[in-house]
């Protein structure tokens, strides 16, 4: 086969991404020492750049032999990822050169780009191959990124769990991998995989299957595959672990999207969906569960992260157009949301230390910025209107009920008192910092103005994105033109 | 683009205006932000004015060979559900009503920006706190009402219903570290809300019957359609009477909480604790008219059901009298003006009630003419209340009192508010050629041509304003020697609230020579307007009546309103108590609602709903205990615990697939 490199103009976002890491590379290795300071600022504007170029609309098509994807949901994906990343490197910044980081600076934004590229090509991979070569891609870097503060013992622990985890669920998808290779003779294209597994399900295709997703699912944290999450959580820089639990679960539900209804869809449905369905139950609960008794924040979050895993699966178990919209818009919400918690706890971490919710005591009073903006995260990822979360929610109930299964109406349910339990959760926080008093609450904080506009954003994303109808009416517009292309039910 | 094009940043300025006042203006020195309010104020009315003239006066797409159309310069889909079929959609509309709100909430509004600048500006002597705060609101209220005229459909038009409500509430409450203040507000509050429920209530039938919300763009390109889905839901029926005629009745129930109709006129009154500005803006010209708006924009739908129109009929007419029966006894001034405002919208609702009747008796020419003579009523009605109100602000912040009895006499100190009062007077009174005479005057005629009976009821209803407007001039003005107490002697206040005063009295002057008929009709096309003698006449007599009677009674100070006080003392006191309304209100909440069905409700919340919340919180809590074991920190752990789900998820599915 010829490769015809005119294709490589039809993913402009890769390349563009891969000129940016170039960018803060040459930077990095060829700069003077003494505008090495400059270099978080400087990556963090180029990707700034890029990200609005990212706007830009592409050519669709199927290239490299079938291999690789580029449509609108791709791009669409894509460019809120891309939201996400800047809103992280921009926050960034003054963590990047604070004392023990600085000497490191440059690797943590290259590292970043070098996952996200990883990401691109998990969601645009349309054939396992160049789908694992992603999905590694995309973890094993962020292994190093969770260890970046070397002086803690957490850290490199939480590294350590980490790398582990991630390679034994690498090889037990590796292993149902090779059974769908097995299955249809030696082929891995997506779109032709539909036509070489037929039949009744057998053994060997439940394996692969539940092998499957077990494999996304620790990517994505879900029951019982999660159990990596807190302690990870917690150990990595704020920074890591807010990429961690936004970009890195959008990209991986998206694929995961695309693999279950495009490979498996509509043969196995009713194979996939079941499973699906008590993974999203048991992974919804226990977040749940967990996350009522946590103190630390930043596992609080990480439990809270596993139970939104469970409602953003609620798109894909729906496995239609206004399921994928509504997983795409959910993720974009959820982005906003968990950073602007998380910029806050960064913010109040680097001056203070302080990370559990007793610290927070009194919050208001001493901070009032700071306590609005989780306040107002902490609405949306509760869901209360009129705040994004509310729509987000909304919506992805909607996509599921769609399918107009009884089943499904049950789980969407269960999804339902899940929310109510989970504002207790979230709420606590907020009671934290409105309600209860402290003497020695957090002392009045000057953000640097980098943080401070990755929360100006947040905090307009929040409020704005759910009362801007136009944003969701056309992710659903992308998802319905191409509701014909894969076999979405 | 055309100038019309851009009505939309009529509702933009005063929404940037809230957004700058509110988070930037708090910083700012209290002078300067006022300023900045009012300047946007300005723009903003100029703005609508051009707009307006254009509308009526100038060539385009608006006006086809004489009948205004109905323009939608700009319409965004919001929300959209099930592929389309049902649209929220947030748009302007421009149609003769719309532009001539357009014209008096932008005039009222500048007026009180303005006027308050002076009356604002300090409490008793200290500077008044929230000064930023009051503007932004104010920006808030009047974006909020700019958005309910232009509405394009009925859910937007709920949706800015609810914002009006809730910065009245703030406005009302502007001084909540008063207790009459907070109580004031949470009532008008609640008491509108309630009746925006039934509002919903309607929109949600009708929508349902008839798979639309467009019911205001009616002479649009769907019009017809959204008329047939109308029609056909008509055949249904509920309980005896059409679905779509109980839908309409439910929306003129929110619209009678928002326009004080008895029984729901109880917010009102009370609503007087904001400050006066506020009143003259929210309670006199605007927030209190968007009941009767409400009905106007739905005209074409409320005329095919006449038994709605009825019940509006019924209500309006008997409130007019309530209102004005009560507002004989007040003794405090701007309750006295709120009920005269209960009565004269009342007067609105009656005549757009009967405008039914005459559409399809006569269908001639004449049709529609209490429509017209109902929003030329509202037009007028709005610019003198605005005055009288604003000289009753004028005259508090003199005396330091509401009350009639601290003021008598205040001709002599205060000439200017006197005249401007005057005016006022005689504009609500209807001796021409004040604006009242003329709409007032149209009104009484679509009485009369609905039946004698509604007419000679409605003007009876004319001379009692009469008697009562004098009767408050007179003793405000007159009566006795103004007894001067401390060093200050009242007078004329700033040129901030002077000039709105002389602004708003020269609009009361020349009002009522606007060509109403010809621009402001129910489906475009002038009519005819022709002044009838014998009903001008006769009610220019019986104001003059009124007026004799209040001149007899209260021009000197004299025994004799006492003594019919005395003789009359039953009537005298429980029109003074505003026929127990409000106590009657009290017993109804707290002894039959509160006793008898909250109690029950209470106790079932507090057994059973949170018997079963404590159950699921308990259940959760213990659960969350027992499986944290699972969560040892080894990676051992996690990694048996992965592979086994991973096993269990297939084996369980296998064993279910596998089976079945």
């Amino acid at each position: 086969m010829n490769l015809d490199y005119s294709q490589f103009l039809m993913m402009p976002q890769e390349l563009g991404l891969l000129a940016v890491f170039l960018l803060v590379f040459l930077y990095d290795t060829f700069m003077p020492k003494s505008t090495q300071k400059g270099l978080p600022l400087f990556a963090t504007i180029a990707f700034g750049i890029y990200m609005i170029l990212g706007f830009l609309p592409v050519k669709e098509g199927l290239l490299f032999g079938d291999m690789f994807q580029a449509d609108k949901a791709t791009w669409a994906i894509k460019n809120i990822l891309n939201i996400g990343t800047f809103i992280v490197l921009l926050q960034a910044v003054k963590w990047a050169n604070s004392d023990f980081v600085s000497i490191r600076r440059g690797e943590f934004y290259e590292l970043i780009l070098l996952t996200l590229f990883g990401m691109y090509l998990m969601i645009s991979a349309r054939h396992f191959l160049v789908f694992v070569i992603g999905l590694e891609t995309a973890s094993l870097p962020l292994a190093t990124l969770v260890a970046f503060e070397k002086k803690y013992y957490e850290s490199h622990e939480a590294a350590a769990k980490y790398v582990l985890t991630a390679v034994f669920s690498s090889a037990i998808m590796l292993m149902g991998l090779s059974f769908v290779y097995a299955l249809s003779g030696g082929n891995l294209y997506f779109n032709q995989l539909a036509c070489f597994i037929m039949g009744e399900p057998s053994l060997l295709l439940i394996l692969a299957l539940a092998f499957v997703i077990a494999g996304i699912g620790f990517k994505l944290s879900l029951v019982p595959f999660h159990l990596w999450t807190a302690d990870v959580y917690q150990g990595a820089p704020t920074m890591v672990t807010s990429y961690l639990s936004v970009i890195s679960k959008g990209s991986a539900a998206f694929a995961f999207f695309i693999i279950l209804v495009q490979v498996f869809g509509s043969a196995y449905a009713d194979v996939w969906q079941w499973m699906l369905y008590a993974v999203i139950i048991i992974t919804i609960t226990v977040g749940n569960l967990f996350a009522i008794r946590q103190r630390n924040l930043k596992r609080f979050l990480a439990f809270s992260s596993i139970s939104q895993a469970g409602y953003i699966m609620l798109g894909v178990i729906a496995a239609n157009a206004v399921g994928m919209a509504s997983m795409m818009y959910y993720i974009l919400v959820y982005i906003f949301s968990n950073l602007a918690a998380f910029g806050v706890i960064a913010v109040i971490e680097r001056y203070t230390g302080k990370v559990t919710t007793d610290d927070y005591n009194g919050l208001f009073k001493t901070n009032p910025w700071l306590a609005f903006v989780m306040m107002l995260a902490m609405f949306s990822l509760g869901g209360i209107p009129p705040f994004a979360g509310f729509f987000s929610k909304f919506f992805i109930f909607v996509g599921a009920a769609q399918t107009g299964s009884v089943a499904i109406y049950v789980l969407v349910l269960i999804a339902l008192i899940n929310t109510i339990i989970s504002l207790y959760y979230y709420l606590l926080v907020v009671k934290a910092m409105f309600i209860r008093q402290d003497e020695c609450a957090i002392p009045k904080l000057k953000s640097h103005w980098t943080e401070a506009t990755g929360l100006w954003i947040c905090t307009l994303g929040i409020i704005l994105i759910g009362l801007v109808s136009c944003i969701y009416t056309s992710l659903s517009d992308i998802t319905a033109s191409l509701s014909g292309v894969f076999g979405m039910i | 683009m055309t100038l019309l094009d851009s009505t939309i940043y009529v509702l933009a300025i005063p929404l940037f205006m809230f957004l700058f006042l509110g988070l930037v203006g708090t910083k700012m020195p209290r002078k300067i932000t006022g300023v900045i309010g009012v300047l946007g104020m300005a723009v903003t009315t100029v703005l609508a004015y051009a707009i307006a003239f254009t509308y009526f006066f100038g060539d385009g797409p608006q006006n086809v060979d004489g009948v205004y159309q109905q323009l939608v310069p700009t319409n965004w889909t919001w929300l959209s559900f099930y592929a389309d079929k049902l649209v929220v959609r947030l748009g302007v509309l421009l149609d003769p009503i719309s532009a001539m709100m357009l014209v008096v909430i932008c005039t009222v509004s500048f007026m009180v920006h303005l006027y308050s600048l002076g009356y604002m500006s300090d409490h008793d002597g200290n500077p008044e706190k929230g000064f930023q705060r009051y503007y932004a609101d104010l920006a808030l209220f009047t974006f909020s009402m700019l958005g309910l005229v232009v509405s394009t459909n009925i859910f937007q038009m709920f949706i800015f219903f609810e914002m009006v409500g809730v910065s009245s509430y703030l406005l009302i409450g502007f001084y909540y570290g008063l207790q009459p203040a907070n109580h004031a507000s949470k009532k008008a509050f609640i008491v509108t809300r309630l009746a925006d429920l039934f509002f919903l209530i309607g929109i949600l039938i009708l929508s349902y019957y008839t798979k639309t919300f467009e019911f205001i763009n009616i002479m649009g390109k769907n019009g017809e359609e959204v008329m047939n889905a109308f029609t056909s839901a008509q055949g249904l029926t509920f309980m005896g009477c059409s679905v779509t005629g109980w839908a309409l009745t439910f929306i003129f129930i929110g619209g009678a909480g928002k326009s004080a109709m008895y029984p729901l006129h109880i917010w009102l009154p009370d609503a007087m604790e904001g400050p006066t500005p506020v009143s003259a803006l929210i309670h006199a010209a605007t927030m209190v008219v968007a009941g009767v708006f409400l009905v106007a924009r739905m005209f074409p739908l409320y005329v095919l059901e006449q038994g709605a129109m009825d019940i509006i009929c019924v209500v309006g007419a008997f409130t007019a009298f309530y209102a004005a029966a009560i507002a004989c006894t007040q003794s405090d001034i701007k309750r006295a003006l709120a009920f005269s405002t209960i009565s004269q919208i009342a007067f609105m609702m009656t005549s757009l009630a009967v405008s039914s009747a005459q559409g399809q008796l006569i269908g001639g020419h004449e049709a529609g003419l209490g429509y017209m003579a109902s929003m030329f009523h509202l037009f007028t009605h709005a610019m003198f209340k605005a005055l009288l109100f604003l000289c009753a602000g004028a005259i508090i912040h003199a005396v330091h009192s509401n009350e009639n009895s601290k003021m008598h006499g205040l001709h002599k100190y205060m000439p200017i508010t006197s005249i401007a009062f005057l005016i006022g007077c005689l504009a609500i009174a209807g001796i021409p050629p004040f604006a009242g005479f003329f709409s007032k005057d149209e009104i009484l005629v679509a009485c009369y041509e609905k039946g004698l009976g509604w007419g000679l009821w409605m003007s009876m209803v004319a001379g009692m304003t009469a008697f009562y407007m004098f009767r408050i001039y007179y003793l405000i003005f007159f009566w006795k020697k103004h007894e001067v107490h401390g060093e200050h002697a009242p007078k004329d206040q700033p040129w901030t609230m002077t000039v709105p005063l002389i602004v708003l009295a020269l609009i009361s002057c020349v009002a009522g020579f606007v060509p109403f008929g010809d621009l402001v009709t129910w489906n475009g096309h002038a009519i005819e307007t022709h002044m009838n003698w014998t009903v001008a006449g006769a009610s220019v007599a019986i104001a003059l009546v009124g007026i004799g009677l209040a001149t007899v009674m209260y021009r000197k100070e004299n025994p004799l309103p006492d003594k019919l006080a005395t003789m009359f003392k039953g009537l005298w006191t429980a029109s003074y108590k505003r026929f127990y309304m409000d106590e009657l209100y009290q017993f109804i909440t707290h002894k039959i609602i509160f006793q008898g069905i909250s109690k029950p409700i209470a106790w079932f919340d507090r057994t059973i709903i949170d018997g079963f919340f404590n159950l699921l919180g308990n259940v959760t809590n213990k659960s969350s205990y027992g499986i944290r074991k699972m969560q040892s920190g080894s990676v051992q752990g996690y990694v048996s615990y992965y592979i086994i789900g991973a096993m269990l998820l297939a084996a369980i599915t296998g064993a279910v697939i596998l089976c079945i």
